[in-house]
């Protein structure tokens, strides 16, 4: 693919903006930045994916990143035996009647033919079979909180490395859009906006509360990494060697034995910590850039050409043949899946999953004002659109702090006006945000880096 | 039979009256939406926060007259400060459709756009919200806390189980009432409130008929502002003022407007006590209740609740996906006020 002009700059802009950070607050902070700003853009793909390409709106993306998390849970935590040996059978046995149930539904609505008859029977038997599940439900997962509460009381994972979660997550948030677009997808957008919203709060409130599937509010800690420990790092020769070859013109201008052993092993200490970012970074960068060209890919071929034909005409679509409601959902669900990937690799950097950490603001209205900035419709927008907003986000905070020092320079420090503008420095980026959004929307609605008008 | 009147008791303290006055704020909550949906045509996330500022300038002007000893005897002082708190809230409505929402009413842009911008003005009043007062949890009711308390109930009726009333319920009711009845008086009688009604049902036609769009929309955002700010007072007042539950609420106040059928300001009122009702009944636990309705012997020894109250706000959202499902137009068909 070529870039334009405009678009290398945009590139220059976010490789330059770590620069300046990396400078000036030190690598380490520019590197956990960058970290989110690849996590932010890949989350910011899929839901440019769905409304960008195909005008499906998803506000669901906090429910599809929780998803992701639960992945990354249920992947690489080692199992728990006795979890399982304690509720194993019970849950067994009521999701075997789940089935059941679901199937006799099915069944009666295909054999009885009278509308009355058919809703009395079926609320009958979902009644009762509800009732008959929630005995075998309860009891397994109560035996299962039960296990060893402070450090188990769930089934635990596969014991998987953490990194095969990423495609487990995509999956996973692709099975719940699945089940979203089936029932919500016909409605018009602002209802379906308002509808995967509840949803997704539907869905982190049952990770919040089946403690044990996800441990809930409990919280789950010490997943596994897919890059070494610093800990490790520090002890290895390798690492050892190669902060010495880096450094070897600053080492060797210290002569004093002990003190040059000083230096580098604050060297090896800072060193570490910054591999370990980098591994992530180039981790999850590799990610980044191989949906990012499959995205492209899909957009330049006739699949893409014929989304946008459906989101530009949806009925013109319909009338040469296209199946609207069939891509509407694809796309949906693949949208979704992307989400569901970042979601993965969110909890794979943070090495924990706190359910209750998930809230609307932070992980839906932040995503869609990066896919608004961005600009809709263009992939290299929404990688921007994440990278800048999520930038902006994090470095609000310092630079509020600087303007507010700087317009009330005048005032004594103890002045109560300073001081509570100070305490209130963390919700300017909220300020923030909405401004960049509505200036956005208001001068370049099409977004930093528009959607590029093909004619052919 | 003393035991049938104890059950009635019960459903009565821990169901009925929590529904009343939870469906009261809701309704109030869902009709402001009804309404931006109806004349302005977009789902206005910024509800929420729009009803958290209207409580917060209540709740500071509440402080200012508590500081100068002025009160209302055994009434909140908060009512008193409420009508200062109306007016800061339609001019912030006023103000946010001058500089926002009135460009792309002029554009015709899509409900979609305007959603979007609706978030945008969230995150803005949301944030000057947290500036000013922070977020942490404030309680400012003041007077008399209960019109009965339960030990009193249980005094005088000699019954074992005990009804309380919080005067905030009350007057949640009462005003609820109140508003409601004038809101509907104004569609249905005043000249403005029937062009309203007929703005909403056909633009053209309402434009033909030399109805002033201008003027529609503002009487639209006082009216808007005077719902919100109630409902938001309402609700602190009720429970406690804090700046985050504000964002939760939205969703259920969707749920209730698009329940009632978006649109129908009456549905909207139906559609807030369908939720308040349900997430109630459905988490709330029986087994008191049955205790005292069914002999001994067959007592429920669980407690017949059918969700942990963990799930309230999913099951105001699975009686939307449910509603929208069998009758997406919503209880009562909507588009026209």
């Amino acid at each position: 693919m070529k870039f334009e002009r405009y678009e290398w700059v945009a590139i220059t802009i976010m490789i330059s903006l770590f620069i300046f950070v990396g400078f000036i607050q030190g690598w380490s902070v520019s590197l956990v930045i960058l970290n989110m700003c690849i996590i932010s853009a890949i989350m910011t793909m899929g839901v440019n994916i769905s409304w960008g390409y195909a005008g499906v709106i998803n506000f669901g993306v906090m429910g599809f990143l929780a998803m992701g998390g639960l992945a990354a849970v249920l992947v690489s935590y080692p199992p728990i035996t006795e979890s399982w040996q304690a509720g194993g059978r019970g849950l067994g046995i009521s999701f075997a009647l789940l089935i059941v149930l679901v199937i006799a539904v099915m069944y009666i609505n295909k054999t009885v033919v009278q509308k009355k008859n058919r809703y009395i029977l079926n609320s009958l038997i979902i009644f009762f079979g509800i009732l008959i599940i929630r005995h075998f439900y309860l009891n397994a997962t109560h035996n299962i909180e039960d296990v060893n509460p402070a450090i188990a009381g769930f089934l635990g994972g596969l014991g998987l490395p953490i990194i095969f979660s990423w495609i487990v997550g995509g999956l996973f948030a692709a099975g719940v859009a699945f089940v979203i677009g089936k029932v919500a997808l016909g409605l018009r957008s602002d209802y379906l906006a308002i509808v995967t919203l509840g949803i997704s709060e539907i869905v982190v409130s049952v990770l919040k509360h089946e403690e044990w599937l996800s441990r809930g509010v409990k919280n789950v800690i010490g997943l596994k990494r897919p890059v070494p420990y610093e800990i490790d790092l520090q002890n290895a020769d390798w690492f050892i060697n190669l902060i010495t070859y880096l450094n070897s013109s600053k080492l060797n201008n210290i002569f004093d034995v002990s003190d040059r052993q000083q230096v580098l092993n604050n060297l090896i200490i800072d060193g570490s910590g910054i591999f370990v970012k980098l591994s992530y970074a180039i981790l999850f960068l590799i990610v980044m850039l191989i949906i990012f060209y499959f995205a492209n890919k899909a957009q330049l071929s006739p699949w893409g050409r014929m989304m946008r034909a459906i989101r530009d005409n949806e009925t013109a679509a319909n009338a040469m043949g296209k199946d609207v409601v069939k891509q509407h959902l694809i796309i949906f669900v693949i949208g979704a899946a992307i989400v569901g990937v970042a979601g993965a690799m969110l909890v794979t950097l943070d090495g924990l999953f706190t359910p209750s950490g998930y809230r609307p603001l932070r992980f839906t209205f932040i995503i869609w004002i990066m896919v608004i900035v961005g600009g809709s419709g263009n992939n290299l927008g929404a990688i921007f659109g994440g990278f800048v907003i999520w930038f902006s986000w994090i470095e609000a905070a310092p630079l509020t702090t600087f303007i507010i020092n700087q317009l009330t320079v005048g005032l004594e420090p103890t002045n109560a006006l300073k001081l509570h503008l100070l305490d209130s420095v963390p919700y300017f980026r909220y300020l923030f945000m909405g401004l960049i959004l509505l200036l956005i929307l208001r001068y370049r609605p099409k977004g930093i880096i528009p959607e590029k008008v093909r004619h052919s | 039979m003393i035991d049938f009147l104890n059950s009635i008791i019960v459903l009565l303290n821990f169901i009925i009256i929590p529904g009343i006055s939870y469906g009261s704020q809701l309704a109030l909550g869902a009709l402001g939406v009804t309404f931006v949906y109806a004349i302005l045509r977009f789902a206005n996330f910024a509800h929420g926060e729009i009803m958290s500022f209207g409580a917060m300038i209540t709740i500071l002007f509440t402080w200012f007259f508590q500081s100068q000893n002025i009160s209302l005897g055994i009434l909140p002082t908060a009512l008193l400060a409420l009508p200062i708190g109306i007016i800061a809230t339609i001019i912030l409505c006023i103000i946010s459709d001058k500089f926002v929402f009135q460009y792309y009413r002029y554009q015709k842009s899509v409900p979609v756009v305007l959603a979007m911008v609706s978030i945008g003005v969230m995150f803005v009043i949301n944030a000057i919200i947290r500036i000013i007062i922070g977020t942490e949890t404030i309680k400012f009711s003041d007077g008399q806390k209960f019109i009965m308390k339960a030990k009193q109930f249980k005094l005088m009726t000699g019954l074992n189980e005990g009804l309380a009333l919080k005067s905030s319920q009350v007057i949640t009711i009462l005003i609820t009432i109140l508003l409601l009845t004038f809101t509907f008086w104004f569609l249905q009688k005043t000249k403005t409130g029937k062009s309203m009604r007929a703005f909403s049902d056909n633009e053209d036609l309402a434009l033909l008929s030399g109805i002033n769009p201008d003027r529609v929309v503002f009487t639209t955002w006082i009216i808007v502002g005077v719902l919100a700010c109630v409902a938001g007072t309402l609700y602190g007042l009720d429970k406690s003022y804090k700046p985050i539950i504000y964002l939760n609420l939205v969703l259920p106040i969707f749920a209730s407007a698009i329940v009632g059928g978006i649109g129908s300001p009456f549905g909207a009122v139906v559609g807030g006590y369908v939720i308040a009702f349900s997430e109630i009944m459905v988490t709330y636990a029986y087994k008191k209740f049955f205790v005292y309705l069914l002999p001994s012997s067959i007592e429920p020894t669980g407690l017949v609740q059918l969700l942990s109250t963990d799930y309230k706000f999913a099951v105001s959202f699975s009686i939307l996906v449910i509603v929208l499902l069998i009758r997406p137009s919503g209880i009562f068909k909507g588009r026209v006020l």
